[in-house]
């Protein structure tokens, strides 16, 4: 098996081209052009030294690991179907590239369509050439995603661009729909089978079909086929699709993108295949698709329409043939795929041509071409011909094949009689629109209305045409000298799976004597030809909007209907889930906390049966607790008059320091009386703007407050049982730990100290650092404040001035309690005290100065500038910790001694301390900040930073 | 008895918390917040279990380690009593904001409609 190496470089091939133009100029279109068109010419090369091996029996892989844990390979595999796909995929491709040098316009950005163009090709011969479920539904989705590229190719243009995003995004919804089915259908095969390699997969029909999840994975795959090649009922993305490009059109609606969708049944068809289910699905929707694909087609007067619909139903025939579940059905399902490709890739760029040189594609105006384009005209003819099923065409043979498939196939009852008649009449109507595309354009008089006069196109836009329909005819005359070879090897591939078998016998042949189907070819020609005369005749097919008998409501706007009601709902669910209003969103955050809470105590009931904790409560305690929560529930009771307010949550806050002393937490205590006390003149100082508004704010209603107040009585209930409950229980802490080594290996007596800034050191800078961030938050949100414009005036200080005694008096304290605070710092390491406590003490000691004396007369004697405290104490805090890496310990280790200092005698110092002052600097600067910010806004409405007081 | 009071006390708090963080006012909103974690930080002091007159400070007299008060949820609170601080003034701060850029004191920045 020689030559697999160059199978990675078949495969890579078209991707490194599209990454090569996706960086190539617009401007540089022949570079684009010929990038394109050599990339499949070399891609067809490697395809033909291939050939000897693959004719020879052989399947070719080539794979690499991709995710081994996964047990997914990177893998390429090349039988006779995969190769003759690929030689449609390349050859055809080859001749669009020639045939859209001449059809775009100078003015679009070629390189881009090329770009996109190379992509999809890629994207194709990936998925006949995957040897990998998975990798096949990559490179599927590839292809979903790059025809929506190039079918929205002119989504800019001002005519075209409405229809073609439409077209686009409909072609994307269903065929990417699809995908979806398709990769659920291959995961449950992969389920099946215990493996997605693709050799397996097709060695396990047996063990597929009898599984009892097969119907279900067969409906998913079929699924993905169907919207792929346009089966009835998703076959309506197709004709709007043609708002492609011509180019586009002529490579992914005949030879490519659609023809993914049949690949996939022959595909599937030695594992799925050759059971009832498979027969009605694929047979019935084959021939629904080919009967009213035909029937529609004739009534189009779109010249790209007329031929979209001819796709949908010569897909419908193969979809059919597939279906019939018969050995020869495939062998001649097979070969409509080759002979559709031919004519309908030819037929595409003819139409093209005549759009390009007649500026039209309406029937109703193009009549009697002919003289213009004698050329055109013949090749377009020839094509028809064969799409009609004339004999010597290629499309004949394929086309008797089918018929005799309709005839001889062991199908059930009422089947034996609707196939040959639903073929016959769908033939028929095959005929009657390829007669009205000959007729209508190139004779019945003369052109109506055209913007333009017709001419014949540049040659080398003929050219590619001219290729396949001297194909169509060559294989018409000598089919088994030009594709026998290659029909066999890929029907083998289609019809066995890996392994060699037997392909029945059949002949490629234009004569094989008086028979039945030659009787249904004649009668479907001859009843074509009825068919078109007549109606031509009596009804006039220009005057016809629509297919007789067909619903007013097509597909287009039931997809569209369907898609507005589905963005509706999302709209509506979106805007029932956030109504961006504050109130909501914390409203569902507390139900669910409280729901969050409630569901462990409702699973286990049990755990309510609590030991009751402890001792009785002294009398002191009692009555300072009932003043604290009597202060907290009047707080909430007269809340909304608010200086009342603050000074009852202050009141709170010192029962709760005051708790703090009762149960031996003087270290708590302390911080809590600071905080509390610059709390209340952070709420002070806002309370100028925010003041009390009287009733004129009571907005709400009884029934939103009662519900609050329900569901805040829940959650306090909720806590309190939780309290209740873990203080009935015993208590395994880690805390004898830090009990036992605070000293010996902190250096500390003041166990809480110790933990804040040696053992949970790392913590309390984070700490720290978000301290210091808040504080410039605040800064920030305050330094360029403006006072709202309001109906009335906040209350403006003065005319007292500072009250004389105030000021006097805490004058005389800055000193003192600068020193207490220095004091608590210092000490803080073995006695309750601190970096934390000490910090706050300076803090309000010297924002009292500003309250007593006014920002300007402090402002005189120090600066008021406390930023850089906070990035002094980082910084110190962090140099503390990496000082450790110094003598080699880990960041933040801490030491500490007893030096013996003279007069002092032995001095308890530890490297902690260090880092203390850190936490102190940035404690000091953070909280001066937030409240001078506070303490600074509308105080000076000039801007002036001076200060006018 | 003690345990109950607390846990009673630790409930009223959350509810007067949390019902004055639901008002439309942003200054109800942080007394509302400061409440709450008035509740919070108590609960998780709570945690090491209610210890009257026990030894905050190792002094060596004691013979047993569980003479003295639990460290380590003080020193949990202890910062966590700053952070409060730095968050209710953040709060206060957007308060503040809000109003001067909008000239409201509502929380969403306008009068819900009714």
């Amino acid at each position: 098996m020689g030559g697999t190496a160059s199978l990675p470089w078949l495969a890579s091939l078209p991707f490194l081209a599209a990454l090569a133009l996706a960086i190539t100029p617009n401007a540089r279109a022949r570079l684009a052009a010929w990038t394109a068109g050599l990339t499949a010419l070399v891609g067809l090369g490697l395809l033909l030294a291939l050939a000897p091996s693959v004719f020879a029996g052989n399947v070719l892989h080539w794979s690499v690991e991709w995710l081994p844990a996964l047990g997914l390979k990177l893998g390429f595999r090349l039988d006779g179907l995969a190769w003759m796909f690929a030689l449609l995929i390349l050859g055809i491709g080859a001749l669009v590239v020639l045939y859209a040098a001449y059809y775009l316009g100078g003015h679009e950005p070629r390189a881009r369509f090329y770009g996109f163009f190379m992509l999809f090709m890629g994207a194709m011969l990936g998925v006949v050439m995957a040897d990998n479920l998975i990798l096949l539904v990559v490179f599927w989705e590839l292809t979903s995603l790059s025809s929506f590229l190039l079918i929205g190719f002119w989504h800019a243009d001002p005519d075209k661009g409405q229809d073609a995003r439409e077209g686009a995004r409909m072609a994307l919804t269903i065929t990417g729909g699809g995908g979806l089915c398709l990769l659920a259908g291959v995961l449950l095969l992969g389920h099946i089978v215990g493996s997605t390699d693709l050799d397996q997969v097709l060695a396990s029909g047996a063990i597929i079909r009898s599984h009892p999840m097969y119907t279900v994975a067969l409906v998913l795959v079929l699924l993905g086929a169907f919207t792929k090649s346009a089966q009835f009922p998703f076959h309506f993305w197709l004709p709007h699709a043609m708002a492609a490009p011509t180019p586009v059109s002529a490579y992914l609606h005949s030879a490519t993108m659609v023809k993914a969708g049949v690949f996939l049944l022959a595909r599937f068809y030695p594992v799925l295949g050759g059971s009832p289910e498979w027969f009605w699905l694929v047979s019935l929707t084959g021939l629904a698709t080919l009967m009213l694909g035909a029937y529609v087609a004739l009534f189009q007067h779109d010249l790209k329409g007329l031929l979209a619909y001819s796709t949908i139903s010569h897909l419908g025939l193969i979809t059919l043939l597939f279906g019939l579940d018969e050995p020869l059905a495939v062998v001649a399902a097979v070969f409509h795929i080759l002979n559709h490709a031919t004519f309908k890739a030819s037929l595409f760029m003819a139409a093209g041509i005549i759009d390009h040189e007649a500026g039209s594609r309406d029937m109703r105006k193009l009549n009697g071409l002919w003289k213009y384009m004698p050329w055109t005209a013949t090749l377009a003819m020839v094509a028809s011909a064969s799409m009609a099923g004339v004999p010597l065409m290629n499309g004949f043979l394929s086309k008797e094949m089918f018929f005799a498939e309709t005839l001889t196939a062991q199908t059930y009852f009422v089947m034996e009689w609707a196939l040959p008649l639903g073929s016959t009449l769908g033939a028929a109507f095959s005929v009657a629109y390829s007669l009205r595309f000959i007729h209508d354009v190139f004779f019945n008089g003369e052109p109506v209305g055209l913007d333009r006069v017709p001419h014949s196109p540049p040659f080398f836009m003929q050219v590619p045409v001219a290729v396949l329909v001297v194909l169509c005819l060559a294989v018409g005359i000598l089919p088994a000298v030009l594709v026998g070879p290659l029909l066999a090897v890929a029907a083998k591939a289609a019809l066995l799976g890996p392994t060699a078998g037997l392909l029945p016998t059949y002949s490629l042949a234009i004569w094989h004597g008086w028979n039945l189907p030659l009787l249904m070819s004649t009668l479907a020609l001859l009843g074509g030809i009825l068919i078109y005369t007549t109606l031509q005749r009596r009804v006039n097919l220009h005057t016809l909007d629509r297919a007789p008998i067909t619903p007013p409501r097509d597909g287009r706007s039931l997809f569209a209907a369907a898609l507005r009601r589905v963005i509706n709902r999302a709209a509506q669910t979106t805007l029932g889930l956030q109504s961006g209003r504050f109130q909501h969103y914390l409203l569902a955050l507390v139900v669910l906390a409280v729901a969050a809470g409630t569901l462990p105590f409702l699973r286990s009931p049990s755990q309510g049966a609590a030991t009751v904790a402890g001792d009785a409560a002294s009398l002191p305690f009692i009555a300072l607790w009932a003043l604290g929560v009597a202060a907290t529930v009047t707080t909430v009771w007269v809340h909304r008059q608010r200086l009342l307010a603050i000074v009852l949550m202050g009141a709170v806050g010192l029962v709760v320091s005051l708790a703090f002393v009762h149960f031996s937490a003087p270290d708590l205590a302390l911080t809590q009386l600071l905080v509390e006390v610059a709390t209340i003149i952070l709420l002070m100082l806002a309370l100028r703007w925010l003041p009390d508004e009287g009733d004129e704010v009571l907005t709400e209603t009884r029934a939103v407050t009662t519900r609050d107040a329900l569901i805040a009585l829940a959650a306090g209930a909720g806590v309190a049982a939780l309290c209740w409950m873990v203080l009935g229980r015993p208590l395994e802490s880690i805390s004898p730990y830090f009990l036992e080594t605070a000293q010996t290996l902190g250096g500390g007596a003041n166990a809480v100290n110790v933990i804040i800034v040696d053992y949970r050191g790392l913590d309390t800078l984070g700490e720290i650092t978000v301290m210091g961030i808040a504080a410039l938050l605040i800064h920030a949100l305050l330094a360029d404040w403006m006072p709202p414009r309001l109906p009335w005036q906040p209350p403006v200080a003065g005319g007292l001035g500072h009250p004389m005694m105030l000021a006097l008096v805490s004058r005389l304290l800055l000193p003192l309690m600068a020193m207490v605070s220095v004091y608590f710092y210092l000490r803080g390491h073995n006695l309750p005290g601190g970096g934390f406590i000490a910090g706050l003490l300076l803090a309000l000691a010297l924002m009292l100065q500003v309250v007593a004396n006014g920002q300007t007369y402090v402002g005189q004697r120090m600066p008021l500038e406390f930023t850089p405290w906070i990035g002094w104490g980082l910084l110190l805090a962090g140099a503390c910790g990496m000082t450790s890496w110094y003598f080699g310990a880990p960041f933040m280790t801490t030491t500490y001694d007893y030096p013996v200092v003279p007069w002092l005698g032995s001095v308890p110092l530890a490297s902690a301390a260090v880092f203390d002052l850190g936490v102190y600097l940035v404690v000091v600067g953070g909280a001066l900040l937030a409240l001078l910010s506070l303490a600074r806004i509308g105080r000076v409405p000039t801007g002036n930073a001076g200060g006018s007081r | 008895m003690t345990a109950l009071l607390v846990s009673i006390g630790l409930g009223v708090l959350t509810a007067a918390g949390i019902y004055l963080m639901l008002r439309p006012r942003t200054l109800d909103l942080v007394l509302g917040l400061t409440l709450l974690s008035y509740a919070v930080n108590l609960f998780i002091f709570f945690m090491g279990r209610l210890r009257v007159g026990a030894a905050p400070i190792l002094d060596g007299k004691a013979a047993n380690l569980t003479h003295y008060a639990d460290p380590l949820p003080q020193a949990l609170v202890l910062t966590a009593i700053v952070i409060s601080f730095a968050m209710t003034a953040v709060l206060l701060a957007i308060a503040l904001r809000t109003r001067g850029d909008t000239g409201s004191d509502h929380v969403d920045g306008e009068e819900a409609d009714a």
